[in-house]
């Protein structure tokens, strides 16, 4: 039986591991990939201590913190949490089977999928969600940026070192992201041509990659010629192995209280997956902290009322 | 019979560190081909797998997009 199980090794799961570790309490962690959406940050510049690291680089400092505690992140997918008794029954995709006392869920959120056409036939063939990963493939060429939040703009601010113009399709009448800094530097570049009140309408291509996006403007359909889409339309929270254990809100994310707790007692949420505002790394190790001082306590009373 | 394990990657990209990771722990030898900054390499890796996304593997000719652990398994013949 462990003590708590933890979904999840972005931000949150990582720095819950770490003060789990410290607690000594009994603990697995559970994820596909170390590093979450932090690993996709190209430029991480308002986590305190560290302000000029990429998301790669602040991931490695996440990873030699774990290592001084020899925690191993188990390369699996939770599938399933079910009650079992006063505890919780984890299930993986690998098959493997968990008893625990607690459950924080750090899963995350994967980026939300443009619904036009041609988004789904021409992905990977210049249709990107991650702009850090396949953006240097982009060099000297034309690029759009679907959306106008945060991440628009901190996708747009990686493609200024790489690509050779960049239209910004946003829906809304301007930008929206909050980090004004950043949105600063990309309104300054003279590369970078920002088409607000625009909605995108369909992806062309020819000989099987993308050449063309079509968007409509003012009741008029327009046309420009690139060759790399970057899709920054928002988030879905990863709540599917939850779903029917705790309350979630109407945008997926799961409902907790101040102290992380969600609405099934020993289960707890931390990071971006949660309903609270605020997704950033500096935020979800907070939340992953928070929440597991939060399970160490319902542990030990746990205890005492279990002898 | 020894196989030939090309890897097409960005120097950016986490799931093309993963897939390096993946293999040097399986003790496999491959060529790492970084296409940000070789457009004849990059080229060649649209070709091959018809793909503008990274990371692709080609291993003796077969080829694998992304990092897919149960196809590179099969391939490659490990446990």
């Amino acid at each position: 039986m462990l003590d708590v199980l933890i979904i999840g090794a972005g931000a949150a799961g990582i720095t819950a591991a770490i003060y789990a570790a410290r607690a000594e309490l009994k603990f697995e962690i559970i994820s596909k990939d170390v590093g979450g959406l932090t690993l996709w940050s190209p430029d991480i510049e308002n986590y305190p201590g560290y302000h000029d690291l990429n998301g790669i680089e602040l991931v490695e400092k996440f990873k030699e913190h774990m290592d001084q505690y020899d925690i191993k992140v188990k390369d699996d997918t939770v599938e399933k949490v079910e009650k079992k008794d006063n505890n919780f029954l984890v299930k993986t995709k690998e098959g493997r089977e968990y008893e625990t006392k607690t459950v924080i869920v750090c899963s995350g959120s994967s980026p939300r999928k443009l619904k036009v056409d041609g988004a789904e036939k021409y992905e990977g063939k210049g249709v990107a969600y991650c702009a850090t990963c396949d953006g240097p493939l982009f060099k000297d060429k034309d690029v759009a940026v679907v959306g106008g939040g945060d991440s628009a703009v901190t996708s747009a601010q990686t493609l200024l070192k790489i690509a050779n113009k960049i239209h910004i399709i946003n829906r809304g009448d301007e930008l929206t992201g909050r980090d004004k800094e950043r949105i600063k530097k990309v309104k300054e570049s003279d590369k970078v041509e920002i088409i607000n009140n625009a909605d995108t309408k369909e992806i062309l291509g020819k000989d099987d990659f993308v050449n063309k996006l079509k968007y409509e403007k003012d009741g008029e359909e327009k046309t420009i010629d690139v060759e790399g889409i970057f899709v920054e339309i928002g988030h879905i929270r990863n709540t599917d192995m939850v779903k029917n254990l705790i309350k979630l809100n109407d945008k997926n994310e799961i409902i907790v209280d101040e102290s992380g707790a969600a609405s099934e007692k020993g289960v707890y949420a931390a990071g971006d997956v949660t309903s609270l505002p605020g997704k950033q790394t500096v935020i979800a190790c907070g939340d992953g902290s928070r929440t597991l001082l939060t399970a160490f306590d319902y542990i030990s009373k746990k205890g005492e009322s279990d002898d | 019979m020894k196989m030939t394990v090309k890897i097409y990657t960005t120097p950016t990209c986490p799931w093309c560190k993963k897939t390096k990771e993946f293999l040097k722990k399986n003790n496999i030898d491959f060529e790492n081909i970084d296409v940000s900054s070789d457009k004849e390499a990059q080229k060649e890796m649209k070709e091959k797998s018809g793909q503008l996304g990274v990371p692709v593997i080609d291993i003796d000719g077969d080829i694998i997009v992304g990092f897919d652990k149960d196809k590179l398994k099969e391939k490659l013949d490990i446990d």
